[in-house]
């Protein structure tokens, strides 16, 4: 129960983040306000704090970092911070979060608003990258309606860092505010908080934003209801690849990974799905049951972490597909860390070779050896997410693996690919 | 009090100093970077390892104490 309960109307029936209306008028009505604290009200931290502990809500960017540890963090740190909404989302086949700034911007600024009251940070800062105007554009529309009323008691704005796959990762962007420069730092002890310059940054994904204003409105239990006890609510997850229906769905965590591909109408039966983004993994036929759901696809090599179906047809080569793949990456190294600047080029050259049936004999032994000395030495998780995609496609293709080693390469390695990179290219935009 | 070496990726440049003075902890790859074995250091070795996060260039070592056996 809000202690300003009066105030706010109950939300009832499916729990939902997607078809709100767009504009703050409508939001209100169908919502209505989100449950901030009224003046220094006694007591509302406090609730606010047990009923993101109680929805058990994870980090809906990649981590899936309990929210409320994040929150409890960033308190510690003192008031006076920033909360960071983060609609960066540098995964090429990742849409959710431009899709939440455009239909639901003020679900995702009331989020902000309730972490900044509840950290003590005042202000709140969206980042949207540069060229993504129609983002930017929805976004500074809704700030403008909501500037100077109650629904803003601090101030919001507006960031343009450049478009980058790494731009997004936290310490990346909190370093972006204060050198210009989108490179992650290295951070032994993720449980200290961020820092722009001396004041705190508590950074978020943008749903995870829209996740905290809804379940403020609607108190734990109504997200509770969806997903899995242990891993609860629900999850926007963008489905590509050889789909008929290409776009962003709402599903409950836990929902098999095949019944979460379907809701795209795949072209024909899946040679396999990529879960998880360009870092993620491939999963074949025999665990496409698996539930969408953190631990669940941890024991698959996958990740629910970043909210990416791709549906792979039976008519593509998922090692071309993976060259692709760990060659893009490695062209998004930030370029600090030398596992990473000289690892993944020779990762992804070894699974091109591989891919085109030009193996030499001891290509798998030292691709598996890359693969063990790359993971887990870098500064940031970019690497690991080379080494995890990589590595599953060896698994899960590992009939195809073998014929290619063999130098019989499969009819389908010379098709286009059904994934999607950006067409910008990474000199064009630095 | 056991004692991890810890490696900053971002400052090290690949000097190589600290695998010449510590192979029992830290071999390089095949690009020159310091790769750590990850288990504690036995205390004999401390004050090696002392120098060798002393001597890197790049002060890209630290070492860590734990109270406990991790």
């Amino acid at each position: 129960m809000s202690p300003n309960a009066s105030e706010t109307m109950p939300v009832t029936g499916r729990y939902r983040l997607l078809g709100h209306p767009t504009d703050l008028e409508g939001h209100l009505t169908a919502l209505g306000p989100a449950p901030l604290p009224s003046g220094r009200q006694r007591g509302w931290r406090e609730w606010f704090v047990s009923v993101l502990e109680a929805s058990g809500l994870a980090g809906r960017g990649g981590a899936g970092f309990p929210a409320a540890i994040k929150l409890a963090v960033a308190h510690a740190a003192g008031p006076g911070g920033t909360v960071v909404v983060n609609g960066m989302e540098g995964e090429p086949a990742s849409d959710k979060d431009k899709l939440l700034l455009i239909r639901a911007p003020h679900l995702v600024l009331d989020g902000a608003q309730l972490l900044a009251a509840a950290s003590g940070a005042r202000s709140v800062t969206v980042a949207v990258p540069q060229g993504r105007e129609h983002v930017a554009a929805a976004v500074l529309a809704a700030m403008a309606e909501r500037a100077r009323t109650v629904h803003a008691p601090v101030p919001e704005e507006m960031v343009r860092p450049p478009d980058r796959f790494i731009a997004g990762e936290e310490s990346a962007l909190a370093a972006w505010f204060e050198t210009g420069r989108s490179l992650p730092s290295f951070r032994p002890d993720k449980g200290t908080a961020l820092r722009i310059g001396r004041k705190g940054a508590l950074v978020q994904n943008a749903e995870t934003l829209a996740h905290v204003a809804m379940i403020a409105r609607t108190g734990p239990d109504l997200f509770r209801a969806h997903g899995l006890v242990e891993d609860p609510g629900t999850s926007l997850v963008t489905i590509s690849g050889s789909v008929e229906h290409p776009g962003v769905v709402e599903v409950d965590r836990g929902t098999p990974i095949i019944d979460v591909a379907n809701r795209a109408t795949p072209l024909g039966p899946p040679q396999a799905l990529l879960v998880g983004g360009y870092g993620g993994a491939w999963v074949g036929p025999d665990q496409f049951a698996t539930p969408y759901a953190s631990l669940s696809l941890r024991a698959v090599g996958a990740t629910a972490g970043v909210g990416i179906v791709i549906v792979l047809g039976r008519d593509v080569c998922g090692l071309m597909e993976t060259a692709r793949i760990v060659h893009y990456l490695a062209g998004q190294s930030a370029g600090q860390c030398g596992p990473c600047v000289y690892g993944l080029p020779a990762i992804a050259d070894d699974v091109t070779r591989l891919a085109r049936g030009h193996a030499d004999h001891g290509l798998l032994a030292r691709l598996e050896r890359r693969l063990a000395q790359v993971e887990g030495r870098g500064a940031c998780r970019h690497p690991d997410g080379a080494v995890n995609v990589a590595r599953s496609a060896l698994r899960v293709f590992a009939d195809d693996v073998h014929q290619h080693a063999a130098g019989t390469v499969c009819q389908h390695w010379n098709r286009g690919t059904q994934l999607r990179f950006p067409t910008v290219l990474r000199a064009a935009a630095s | 009090m056991t004692v991890r070496i810890l490696i900053d990726p971002v400052a090290c440049d690949a000097y190589g100093y600290c695998a010449e003075l510590l192979p029992e902890a830290i071999s390089l790859d095949e690009w020159g970077y310091p790769m750590v074995d990850g288990k504690a250091l036995p205390a004999d070795l401390l004050e090696i390892a002392k120098r060798a996060a002393r001597d890197c260039p790049r002060r890209a070592i630290t070492l860590r104490e734990r109270k406990g056996g991790h």
